[in-house]
This record gives structure tokens, C-alpha cells and sequence, in this order.
């Protein structure tokens, strides 16, 4: 069938802020949806408030509207636009809920909108656990024992008869949210509680457990005709009992033998034919390891983060390819964008191995419940490919971007035998550590086995590093053989293992093996096992046989990305790599990515000129940069990750385009930094640097308080605390491991601004200043943010503007460039410089219409310069507000209050004519359901209560009793008591709103004050912007 | 200890045997498998007869060999070529290792193999004689023996199995177990008899239909044998999986012809004329049937080839014969073509009824 020609127009749901459980996978996927609709000359009208991502670029799609994903909202754009189809099974979970509630409000009738892809009764077939279960006993597909409650006691029955433990899933939740294991009838109680709250239908699935079973994926594509293919299978190294997104996971299975996978393969088949899916279709299995029994755990009828790791793992666009099936056209009729020859109706073929592993936030708030379940808690992810298991995991581990180089995890050696296998019972992300250390100390497998229930294959291949690295320590730099040290590389050791292990510098590794002729082939990702010729440019690195890059003479330049998604570190600095790609291609340049995330955009493999999926370490690139023969590199946009490769490659005697070592150091090394600023005599905030214990309490002396500590050198405000007396820091030294040096910081209670800017070493370009709602002490990535400036006097952002400016002159600094700034009456302080691309350039540039990465890097090819400085326009039409958006609901014990230690994992835009109608915007999308104007406090000012009761919000003191608070909007607890975090914990399970900040609420009370507020898509603002200006 | 894979083409590929050194170079056709499990059925199948196989997947021997997927009772290529074989089975109905099991059988592995390169010049040359050997330099000729491989892997006494309503002759080429499986489970008695077995034979059991089976080698080898498959497809429905389909067409009047180097694995899309659906099919064939040739045959394509066009299974314009190139029996590959067994259990049904009409 050719595609559907009764329909011109398409409103496409992207999927929102990150949150745990829905990341940068939906932009990717959201990206190729839109390319692949407009290919086919579609108008693709988008919703999604998202700025960050990829997706919601100018160019991608034809009207983009940041405007709240609600019901409300989507009518408005239905009528301003008049779209004629619907897509919305390519925004994840958010996308689908989307299009659910929709139907349920008939919008999609009463507009005559034509659902595309997988029909909304199919949809709910598939996510109503109910409906579900119906058709797999009809299909005879066995489901775990189950039973659909909509209240406590009905899921306490069910558990007495069954017994426990029983899995708690929550109808229509993301990510398993508010989901389970309960071992007990309190856990029960307390599960099913939240979960019936978090369920938009209230409803909750009490399943028997079925832990310890192999977990295996398939994702699958169907088409209108009925053509249903499996793109990959996957097994999880964890069993059954770890949501998906927290399991390591592998690609193609390795475990199963052919009858099993293509048994498991068949139900999916036939269930997504029953579904009746049109498009991708994500399937999970529970397969007994002694038997061939299995269950069905879930169908997610939808594109999904497994899909977008099926790609990457099998090369298969399957965003791409269900996009084009949604508009009507058959699998047969599409080409595999890989081959060039095939046809997109095939199965793809692996000859490597994929490993999948979680990058959680555990590191960055080591306090919080680290325990893994049903519940995913893994903000990101990264891949290794190789040939073989060992060192695609070895590449996986070390693309964390944790500090590992090897599988000896921080603390492990420390850890009794005994205290290591109940860390390992406890099921923690740490289990693949933990269970390597007990292999060390030669606990046997069958035990290892019996506790963890992970496949004797995965623990005999770890068995097997086990052995390598004792090998590797058994001989020496000097006397190992070239076979061994090849063989050792094969396995997955790094150069810095190798470099521990033999006491020698890991450069001296390199050496060795360059000596030796020891060095990485890359090979082809194809999708057909090499088959087939084929045209892809995506390769892998692998320690065995022939090279298949090819030479090329052209001049090229390698952009390093930015790793998995952390907090602080997200899909923004992914849009910066892909327009870096895309400015470089304008310009003719070959470039060549660097990257390891499957979920981004940056690694698929249509947009670079080559693709490299590798670990971001220094061996690696170096590895790739020997074997492209590049000579220049772009370090700008990767973020912190990026950065920090800097120095080795600088060492190796490689360019950086725009940012030296030494001019990173000069704006990270703080007494470098601090004396640039005396220099150039731009107002700083006092500090020092302290070494020790002494120093510390010297400086702060010196400085008073209160005081700002933090460790050098970290990305989103790790580790820092603010310390307002004596007692705190008593408190804060005996608590904490303090590991010097520690800068000290005078704390200004002030405002804060910043801007994102592109230099050429004499001009800037400033699109925006944006002003902080939020007070000092709150981090940037946490708090609210305006553009433009709403508050700062023409003085202030002149200064703002005139030290950027001196900054640029001085340093000679070329690219881009983040400076945050503390304004405190009149004065206005430099804080910090980022010389990168920062969380806040796709908002920027999307919001005033300047391409600043675009700039930048034709600025740092030597291709464009600046005749004078770009400012920010006077007078905007328009007022953007940036949002937080977080997802502690998953993080068990992460408290909520806003603090220089940034927390959020998203953000959202919405764009007004006023602040108050872009507040509105936003507080319209959080509020919750049946809420009244009601806001419990803990403490506040008479004022404040005053203020808000004016305003027609009543505030409620808080008294102790959760239960009264049901239909209350929010709370306001800015305190750090007992009682604050137990009411702000409570609010984040009840997704009510929370403010920890007066400015906050404040915001949230003059966004109360608007009635009315309208969609206008991004470029309309910026039309009229350019109007208002030539009328002047 | 060092192996080394030659091609005729004159490149060589250095190896590590898994277990013993082979006494003697081995020589084969050399052909790649791209299915990613299923190492034990593409083993057993007896149409792997004498080759050497290379898998692309690298990881090969995971779970070790069992006793409910063999497709016969011994494996059957000359050697295999991996990157990796597993000296462990990782899995509750293995009984032993990939390597023991070969190893006892006497075929040879050949591991850490760039398989990849290796493939890829099968790609561009065509499968093609090889030789392993523990010697880099081999000065060995590349001439393959030719002997008719079907002789050595068919059974040589008619055997029957199972009790049902319709009595198909399984006519034995080198048959996949999971063939006859596929019959007993819809309830056929089933009578495997030799591949020189005559049409006069075949007739004297009565069946109600006849299953023309895979096998290995070049179909015109059994040029002798045409004859009688002929007599057999005009008085029987008749159903030819691979060899069996080749065979048919030989039979009627058509022709095959060599590829270059076949299809062999679990994902081979064939696109079903009838349907205008797609589904996965398992294959394992370097000869194919000439197009051009199905008219005067009195055949049509039913199915397609959807990467290179070829026919992967006809119809006959009056007679009751289905056949197919790809095998719906499964193991190892997908089970999207099981329907055909029911096509061809129809077929035996619609046409007893009309010799019962007739009657």
C-alpha cells in the first residue's frame, strides 16, 4: 500500500521533559518521525516542551508549539492548525497516555482526527491490564497469575491466597512508576496505595512474582497488511526482577537455544497480530531456565527505550521505518536505509554482541535507596559492541563515565566476603561489581548462581575476566608476549587496567602496543551479518581481524559526544553535538562522532559522515583519531565528558578546535580563574581554596559566613553544600568524607542570571539573558529561568554583557561559552564560566531564533567571524520560562527541597506574551487532578500567607496528618525538619506540587492570576519578534 | 593449536583448533550461516553434507547440544569455522559441549576465525572449495571430489511412523526431523522411504500424498532419479521443501541453476504472491530454480524472494503441488511458514475427496 494521500497534515506527540523512564530515546525516535514524515511531504505540526531536544528544532518540523502536553492544550493546537492525522506512538509512554486521554474526551472525533500507526483500541488493549488478559487467555498466551484491583484489600486477598512476594504494577505508569515487589502485607498495603494514585485510571495489576525467571525482549514491527518481523531479541543478565531499564542487558540473546527464541519469537508474533499493532511494538517474556515455560510480563504498543537500543544494536531505524508504516505504506515497499538493497521488511542479522548497561544517579546522591526493582531508577545508558561478551561489557562499564576502567569498582576490595554477598542478595546497581569481587576471592559460581539466579553463562564469562586479570598481573610491561598482550586487548582490557597492573604510565600501554602492532580494527554494523554489501558508515572497535574503515584524504573532524544521560548532564549537550555535525556538513567537512549512548540522537548513524560507538576514553578516541588520521578536534559540545578528554589529546599532539586545556584550566582552576576576574576587574564573590581541614576553617574565617564548599571540577553541583554557622560545619566535617581541595566560597543571597554566548575571540553573540526566579543557592539546572531578564535594570545587564565581552577580548577564547552571574543590587559577579556548550543553548537558540552551536562552529572552523557584537533585542514580544522538571518519584529517599546540588533530570519551556501567561502555561500542565487552591506549609511568612490568600490561594498550616491533604494542590516547605521532608516525600508521591522556594510559590501565585492563556508555535513568536524589529 | 582455513581463492585465514588436530586437510565447499542460534539443527541437517561451515555469529555453543533439537542423529559438514565455540553448555537439556560433541563426531572447529572477512569474500566470490589444515602454506589442489552427497545421507529402508488419517510418503533426500515432526503433529502416518525408491514402489504403499525432501548437493545430481518424482507429483499432491522443490521443478521440465553463495540462515524474507505478506523464512540452499524456465514447465512463482528476487517456491497449473525453496518445518529459523503444511494437508484432503467423488 503507498502512503496515505487523504491526509496532508500530521500533529505528532513527542514525548516532554526527561524523566526517569522516559529520556532521550523518544527524541531520537521523535527525530527520524518527523524526517521521515516530512520526506514524504507531510506538515508535521509538534508538541512538545522539551527544548532540549533534537526533535524540536526549526527544521525538523514544519510549526513546533512548547506548550503544555495536556488535553486542554492539544485542542487548542488542533484548532489553530487543523491537522488531519494523529501520531503519537512515538513519544513513549507520555506520547501514548496523550493520545488515550484524548479519545477518552472525544477530542479525536469531534476534530475528525485520524489516529496513525497502532489504533487507540489496540493501544488500550494493550495497556489495560484487563483487556489485556482477556486476549491472552483467548490467544492461550500464559500471563503470571494476576488479578486487576482498584483497591487495598482486594490486592490483600489476592496475596493471602497466592502468597507472597507479589509484583505491584501500576495501569498507564511510566517506567513501572509507583510499581514493586511487596514481601509483606505493610509493602503490600503501602505499594498499592501509591500505585492506584499514580495510575491515571486508578487501577493497579497484583501479579504473582516470577523473579529468578530469564527476561528476555523482542521488538517487533508490524505493518497495515499484516507483515510482522522481530528487529532483535535481548536477554537481560539480570532475571526477572529488575525493571528492564535498570537490567544490564544483551543483544541477541545468548542463552536461549533456537527453539525457545523462535517459541518466545511466535507469541509475539502472534499477539502484536492480535493487537492488531501498525508500527513498533515493544514485548517482554519471563522464560523459566528449566523449562520451556514462559509468561508474557509485558506489550508496550509503542516505540520504546528498548527500541531505541534495538536500533543501535542492529543498525535498524525503527522509529524511521514505523513512521512510515503509520502514514501507510508496507515493510516490503521500504528500503533498509543500511544495505542501500534490502528491504526494510527483514530481520536483521548480528555477527557482534551488544551489551546494555544503566548509568544511574547513585553517584551523584550516594545517600538514596540504591536497591533495584520493578521501579526504574537509571537515568541514562550506555552500549559497548564487540565481538565478543567480555570486552563489549568491559566497553559498556567504562562508558559509564563512573571512573571505572575495569570491573573494580570503588570500595569493593575493602568489603568482607560476608559484607559483599549481602550487598549482592540486596540486588543493588552494584551487583555486577559485587559479583566479580566474591569471583576474585573465588566464591564459587553455583553459589553466585543460587542467590542472584544470573545465567552460569554471564557468571562463567566473568569467571573468565577474573582469570585474564590475573594473568595480566601475573607478568609485566616487559616481558609480556605480543599474543598475550593481543589477547588481553581482545578481552576487553583497557590500556589503563593494563597500566595499573604493570606499574607503568598508561601512555607507556600505547606505546607497547604500537611497538607491538597491537592495535583495534573497526568493523561494520550492517544489520545482515556482512551478507549483503553494504553502505553503512557505523562501526565498532574490535582487537581481532580485518580492518573495515575506510581511508579517506578529505579534511575531517571528530566531534566527541556527551556519554549517557545524567543528571546535569542530558539530551542538551546531544542537540549541541548534532548541530555541530550538521554546521560542519553545511560546511562540506567530513565529520566523524564519537559516541556511546544508544538512546541519542548522535549515534544514528544517517547523521555523521562516520560513526564510531565506542567508550568516550581517551584510548579509544585516540584509537579512532589513529586509524581516521584526524588532526582536528571539537571537545566543545560533548559537556563536561568531552572536556575532560582535553589534555590527553593536546598531548597527542592533536588541534582543539576553540578550546585549549589551558583554557579550560584557566576557567575551572579556580585561584586561575579567581585572578583572570581581579585582572580584567570584574567583581567576584570572595574565595579560597582550601587543602585541608586547617585551611578550610582558616578560609572561612577569612571569608565569613555563610560559605558556599564544593569539591573542583564537577558537573550539576555535586557535592556542594552551603554552610551557615559554626555548628553546620562541625556538622559537615564530622559527616562527610571531605576530600580536598575544597573551594570556599563567600554565599551572596542574591539573584542569579546567566547567558549562553559564540565568541571569535574579539565579538560575542548574546541572544538572550536569563534571570533566575529563584534565589542564590538554588542550581541552575533546578531553578526557574526568564528570558528574557524581567527584573534587571539596563545598568545591570550591561554589565552582564560588558564582562562577557572583556572575558572574550582577554582570553581570545573562540566557540561557545556558558557564564552564570550573581546580581545583588547593582553589582553584578561573575560565578562561574563554562567554556562548552551548556543545559541552556538549544533554549536559547530555539527561543530567539539564533543557531548559536551553528555559529560557533563556523566559528571555529575558521569559516565565519563576527563584525561587531549580536545583543540581546531590547524588547522581546514574548517571555519564555523555563522549568525544572524532576523525577524523584523514582529515587526513594532523594528529598525535593532545591539546593546547589542539582536534582531535576528535564526541563520544559513555556512561551507566553507575559510572565504571567508562561507561568500559567506551566502550573496548567503540573496541577493536579481535583485539586483545590490549597497550599499546605510547614512554616511561612504572615506575608506570604497574606499574599497568597489575596490572591485567592488559601494556605494551610501542615499538622501532621497526610491523610487531610488529599485535595490539596501543593505544599510549600522550604525548612529542612523532620517534618518538611516527610511532607515533601509525601507530595512527590502524591505528584503534588512542591515548592522549597519562596520565589517559587510566588511564581506559582502570579501564574494564579492568569485566566486565560493561548498555543502559538515557536516560529510565530519569532516572526513577529522580526516584525516588531523592522517596524523600528 | 594454530589452523589455518584456505579458499581456493587464494587467501588463507589463520584459526585455533577447539580440540584435536585433524589428521588429514580437510576439504569442503565452504558456505556461511547468518542465524543467530540454531548452531545444533544447521549441524544435524543432513543437507550440510561434506561443507564447511562458517557461522557469523561469533558466539557459538552457548547452550550447549541437546537431545530434542537434533535434526538427525549425527552432524553432517566437513568442519565448522566460528570465532568463538564454547567448551561449556550453558543450559538444562544440554547433555554436552558444542566442541565435545564435535569433537567425538570427528568434525573439526576451527575457532577465533575473522569470520566476517571470511564472509564477506563468500560474498563476493561465491561459496568455493576450501581446505583446513594445520599448515599455513597449502599446496593442496581445491578440486571437490563430486559424489552424490543424497546417497549418503538417505535412509536406506522404508520406515514408518506415527498413526493419522492421511498416509504421506516422506521421500528421503537427507530429511530434516523436524520435517516428519511437522506431519506427525497434524496427524499423519508417515512412511519414509529411500531416495531410489520407484514411483511403482511409492504407489504400491497408497499414500495420500508425498513430501519430496531436502537434502543436499546439486539437485541435478539425481538426474536418474527425475523420472519417477515426476510420475510421483502427477499422481500424488505433493509437497517439495528445498531439494525437494528443486527436484519438482527438474522433474516438470524446469531448471535450476547455481547462486553464488546461496542463502543460509533464519531471515530470509520471502513475500508471499498470494497474501502480499512477508514473512521470515529459514533457508539453506546454493541452487535455486530458474525462472525463466517455470512456463514450459507448467509452473508459477508463487513466492519471492524479497532481497534478490529469486523464486522461492511455485505452484502448478492443474497438478495438486505445492513447493517451497525456504523450509517451513523451522528449526533452526523462524516458524512464520508452518501454514504450509497445512496448505499441503489440504491439499491431500481436497484431493482424496475428489478421487472419493470420482469413485
Amino acid at each position: 500500500m503507498p502512503k496515505d494521500t487523504s491526509i496532508q497534515s500530521i500533529l505528532v506527540i513527542g514525548s516532554g521533559p526527561i524523566v526517569i523512564g522516559q529520556a532521550a530515546e523518544f527524541d531520537y525516535a521523535g527525530t527520524q518521525a518527523c524526517i521521515a514524515l516530512k520526506e514524504e511531504g507531510y506538515r508535521v505540526i509538534l508538541l512538545n516542551n522539551n527544548p532540549a531536544t533534537v526533535m524540536t528544532d526549526p527544521v525538523f518540523a514544519d510549526a513546533v508549539y512548547f506548550e503544555p502536553m495536556t488535553v486542554e492544550s492539544v485542542e487548542k493546537i488542533i484548532i489553530k492548525e487543523k491537522p488531519d492525522g494523529l501520531l503519537a506512538t512515538l513519544g513513549g509512554q507520555a506520547g501514548l497516555n496523550m493520545a488515550f486521554q484524548l479519545n477518552e474526551h472525544g477530542i479525536i472525533e469531534k476534530y475528525g482526527l485520524k489516529v496513525l500507526g497502532t489504533s487507540i483500541e489496540s493501544i488500550k488493549q494493550g495497556e489495560d491490564r484487563d483487556a489485556f488478559r482477556s486476549l491472552m487467555h483467548e490467544l492461550n498466551e500464559p500471563v503470571p497469575e494476576s488479578v486487576i484491583v482498584h483497591s487495598v484489600p482486594e490486592a490483600l486477598k489476592f496475596a493471602k491466597e497466592t502468597g507472597y512476594p507479589v509484583i505491584v504494577r501500576p495501569a498507564y505508569t511510566l517506567g513501572g512508576t509507583g510499581g514493586g515487589i511487596a514481601s509483606t502485607e505493610e509493602e503490600l498495603e503501602s505499594l498499592v496505595g501509591g500505585g492506584l494514585n499514580e495510575s491515571p485510571i486508578h487501577q493497579c495489576l497484583i501479579e504473582k512474582s516470577i523473579a529468578g525467571f530469564k527476561e528476555v525482549e523482542y521488538e517487533m514491527m508490524r505493518d497495515s497488511n499484516g507483515t510482522c518481523i522481530a528487529i532483535c531479541n535481548m536477554e537481560n543478565f539480570d532475571p526477572v526482577g529488575i525493571h528492564t531499564g535498570d537490567s544490564i542487558v544483551v543483544a541477541p540473546s545468548q542463552t536461549l537455544t533456537d527453539r525457545e527464541y523462535q517459541m518466545l519469537r511466535s507469541a509475539a508474533v502472534k499477539i502484536i497480530s492480535a493487537l492488531g499493532i501498525v508500527g513498533g511494538c515493544n514485548i517482554q517474556f519471563a522464560l523459566d531456565p528449566n523449562s520451556k515455560n514462559y509468561y508474557l510480563i509485558e506489550v508496550n504498543p509503542r516505540v520504546s527505550r528498548s527500541s531505541a537500543l534495538a536500533s543501535k544494536a542492529t543498525g535498524y531505524p525503527i522509529a524511521r521505518m514505523a513512521a512510515k508504516v503509520a502514514v501507510g505504506y508496507l515493510l516490503s515497499e521500504l528500503k533498509n536505509p543500511v544495505t542501500g538493497n534490502t528491504f526494510a521488511s527483514y530481520e536483521p542479522a548480528l555477527d557482534y554482541v551488544v551489551v546494555k548497561i544503566p548509568k544511574w544517579p547513585f553517584d551523584k546522591f550516594p545517600g538514596i535507596e540504591r536497591t533495584l526493582g520493578t521501579q526504574m531508577k537509571a537515568t541514562g545508558e550506555a552500549m559497548g559492541i564487540d565481538r565478543n561478551f567480555e570486552r563489549a561489557l568491559l566497553k559498556a562499564v567504562r562508558s559509564l563515565d563512573i571512573g571505572l576502567s575495569d570491573l573494580h569498582a570503588a570500595g569493593m576490595g575493602k568489603k568482607s566476603t560476608d559484607e559483599l554477598i549481602a550487598l549482592m542478595e540486596k540486588q543493588s546497581d552494584e551487583r555486577l561489581f559485587v559479583v566479580t569481587e566474591l569471583l576474585r576471592r573465588g566464591v564459587d559460581k553455583n553459589f553466585i548462581h543460587e542467590k542472584t539466579k544470573i545465567d552460569h553463562f554471564f557468571l562463567s564469562k566473568l569467571a573468565g575476566l577474573v582469570k585474564l586479570e590475573h594473568e595480566i598481573a601475573s607478568c609485566t610491561a616487559g616481558n609480556v608476549t605480543v599474543e598475550n598482550l593481543a589477547y588481553f586487548k581482545e578481552k576487553g582490557f583497557s590500556d589503563r587496567h593494563l597500566a595499573y597492573a604493570w606499574g607503568i604510565p598508561e601512555s607507556e600501554v600505547r606505546t607497547l602496543r604500537k611497538k607491538y602492532g597491537v592495535r583495534p580494527s573497526y568493523k561494520m554494523v550492517d544489520t545482515c551479518a556482512a551478507e549483503f554489501d553494504s553502505v553503512s558508515n557505523y562501526f565498532y572497535s574490535t582487537y581481532y581481524g580485518e580492518n573495515e574503515a575506510p581511508k579517506t584524504n578529505k579534511r575531517k573532524i571528530l566531534i566527541i559526544g556527551s556519554g549517557p544521560i545524567r543528571i546535569g548532564q542530558g539530551v542538551e549537550f546531544d542537540y549541541c553535538s548534532v548541530h555541530g555535525v550538521l554546521a560542519l556538513k553545511e560546511e562540506k567537512i567530513e565529520t566523524i562522532m564519537i559516541n556511546n549512548n544508544p538512546e541519542t540522537v548522535s549515534t544514528d548513524f544517517a547523521l555523521s559522515d562516520r560513526l564510531y560507538f565506542e567508550p568516550l576514553c581517551l584510548e579509544e578516541i585516540l584509537d579512532v583519531i589513529d586509524t581516521e588520521g584526524i588532526e582536528e578536534v571539537i571537545v566543545q559540545l560533548g559537556g563536561q565528558t568531552a572536556l575532560n578528554v582535553a589534555e590527553g589529546l593536546e598531548q597527542y599532539g592533536l588541534k582543539l578546535l576553540g578550546t585549549s586545556s589551558e583554557m579550560i584550566d584557566l576557567f575551572e582552576d579556580r585561584d586561575k580563574f579567581y585572578s583572570l576576574l581581579d585582572d580584567l576587574g570584574i567583581p567576584r564573590v570572595k574565595g579560597v581554596t582550601a587543602s585541608n581541614r586547617n585551611e578550610l576553617i582558616e578560609g572561612i574565617s577569612a571569608i565569613g559566613y555563610p560559605v558556599l564548599l564544593r569539591p573542583s571540577y564537577v558537573i550539576g553541583g555535586q557535592g556542594m553544600d552551603i554552610i551557615g554557622n559554626g555548628s553546620e560545619l562541625s556538622s559537615y566535617l564530622s559527616e562527610k568524607e571531605v576530600s580536598f581541595p575544597v573551594l570556599v566560597d563567600q554565599f551572596l543571597t542574591a539573584n542569579e542570571a546567566e547567558i549562553d554566548l559564540a565568541a571569535d575571540g574579539e565579538h560575542i553573540i548574546v541572544p538572550a539573558i536569563m534571570e533566575h526566579v529563584e534565589k542564590t543557592g538554588v542550581h541552575s539546572g533546578d531553578s526557574l529561568s526568564v528570558i528574557p531578564a524581567q527584573t534587571l535594570s539596563q545598568d545591570v545587564q550591561k554589565k552582564i554583557i560588558d564582562y562577557a565581552s572583556k572575558i572574550i577580548k582577554y582570553t581570545k577564547y573562540k566557540g561557545l561559552m556558558n557564564i552564570q552571574y550573581i546580581v545583588s543590587g547593582k553589582e553584578v559577579y561573575i560565578l562561574e564560566i563554562n567554556p562548552r556548550s551548556s543545559r541552556t543553548m538549544p533554549i536559547v537558540s530555539k527561543v530567539t531564533g539564533v543557531p548559536l552551536v551553528n555559529k560557533a562552529t563556523k566559528i571555529l572552523l575558521g569559516k565565519y567571524n563576527l563584525s561587531k557584537d549580536e545583543l540581546p533585542a531590547t524588547q522581546e514580544t514574548y517571555v519564555c520560562l523555563k522549568y525544572p522538571v524532576f523525577s524523584n518519584f523514582a529515587l526513594r529517599g532523594l528529598d525535593i527541597k532545591t539546593g546547589p546540588q542539582m536534582m531535576s533530570t528535564g526541563e520544559g519551556i513555556s512561551v507566553g506574551a507575559t510572565l504571567e501567561e508562561a507561568l500559567k502555561k506551566y502550573y496548567s500542565s503540573l496541577s493536579a487532578k481535583n485539586a483545590k487552591n490549597l497550599i499546605v506549609y510547614t512554616t511561612a511568612a504572615p506575608e506570604l500567607i497574606q499574599e497568597a490568600a489575596s490572591m485567592g490561594i488559601e494556605m494551610v498550616p501542615f499538622r501532621g496528618e497526610l491523610n487531610e491533604l488529599d485535595d490539596s494542590a501543593g505544599v510549600y516547605s522550604s525548612g529542612g525538619t523532620e517534618q518538611d521532608i516527610v511532607l515533601r516525600q509525601w507530595a512527590i508521591r502524591r505528584r503534588k506540587l512542591v515548592f522549597s522556594q519562596e520565589e517559587t510559590l510566588k511564581a506559582f501565585l502570579l501564574a494564579s492570576q492568569e485566566s486565560k492563556w493561548n498555543v502559538k508555535p515557536m516560529g510565530e513568536w519569532l516572526n513577529e519578534k522580526i516584525k516588531g524589529v523592522t517596524l523600528q | 593449536m594454530d589452523g589455518y582455513l584456505h579458499l581456493s581463492e587464494g587467501v588463507s585465514y589463520k584459526g585455533i583448533w577447539a580440540g584435536k588436530v585433524p589428521e588429514a586437510e580437510v576439504k569442503g565447499e565452504i558456505v556461511f550461516f547468518t542465524g543467530m542460534s540454531g548452531y545444533q539443527e544447521v549441524l544435524t541437517d543432513p543437507s550440510y553434507k561434506d561443507q564447511i561451515v562458517v557461522f557469523t555469529y561469533p558466539l557459538i555453543g552457548n547452550y550447549g547440544i541437546n537431545k530434542a533439537d537434533a535434526e538427525s542423529l549425527k552432524p553432517h559438514p566437513a568442519a565448522v569455522i566460528v570465532y568463538e565455540a564454547e567448551r561449556d553448555g550453558f543450559h538444562y537439556e544440554s547433555d554436552i559441549s558444542l566442541t565435545a560433541y564435535l569433537e567425538n563426531w570427528g568434525v573439526p572447529v576451527l575457532t577465533h576465525v575473522d569470520t566476517r572477512t571470511v564472509v564477506k569474500k563468500i560474498r563476493e566470490h561465491g561459496s568455493m572449495p576450501a581446505v583446513l589444515s594445520a599448515r599455513e602454506d597449502s599446496q593442496t589442489n581445491f578440486m571437490l571430489h563430486r559424489d552424490l552427497k543424497v546417497g549418503k545421507v538417505s535412509s536406506e529402508e522404508t520406515e514408518t511412523h506415527g498413526k493419522g488419517d492421511h498416509h504421506i510418503v516422506l521421500f528421503d533426500f537427507g530429511f530434516k526431523k523436524s520435517i516428519l515432526d511437522g506431519l506427525l503433529q497434524k496427524g499423519c502416518k508417515v512412511t519414509v522411504v529411500p531416495y531410489k525408491s520407484s514411483f511403482e514402489y511409492i504407489q504400491s504403499l497408497q499414500p495420500d500424498g508425498v513430501l519430496l525432501s531436502n537434502g543436499p548437493g546439486d539437485p541435478k545430481d539425481l538426474e536418474k532419479q527425475l523420472p519417477q518424482i515426476k510420475k510421483v507429483i502427477e499422481h500424488f499432491p505433493t509437497l517439495g521443501i528445498c531439494l525437494g522443490h528443486q527436484l519438482a521443478a527438474l522433474a516438470l521440465g524446469g531448471d535450476t541453476k547455481k547462486m553464488l553463495f546461496g542463502h543460509r540462515g533464519a531471515n530470509q524474507p520471502v513475500h508471499d504472491q498470494e497474501t502480499g505478506k512477508v514473512f521470515m523464512s529459514s533457508q539453506n540452499h546454493s541452487y535455486v530454480v530458474d525462472e525463466d524456465s517455470l512456463e514450459r514447465a507448467g509452473l508459477s512463482a508463487r513466492f519471492i524472494n524479497c532481497n534478490d528476487g529469486s523464486v522461492e517456491g511455485l505452484s502448478h497449473l492443474h497438478l495438486p503441488l505445492v513447493t517451497v525453496q525456504f523450509h517451513p518445518e523451522a528449526h533452526p529459523g523462524p516458524g512464520d511458514s508452518e501454514f504450509i503444511f497445512d496448505e499441503f494437508i489440504k491439499l491431500v484432503q481436497t484431493t482424496k475427496r475428489r478421487v472419493v467423488n470420482y469413485a
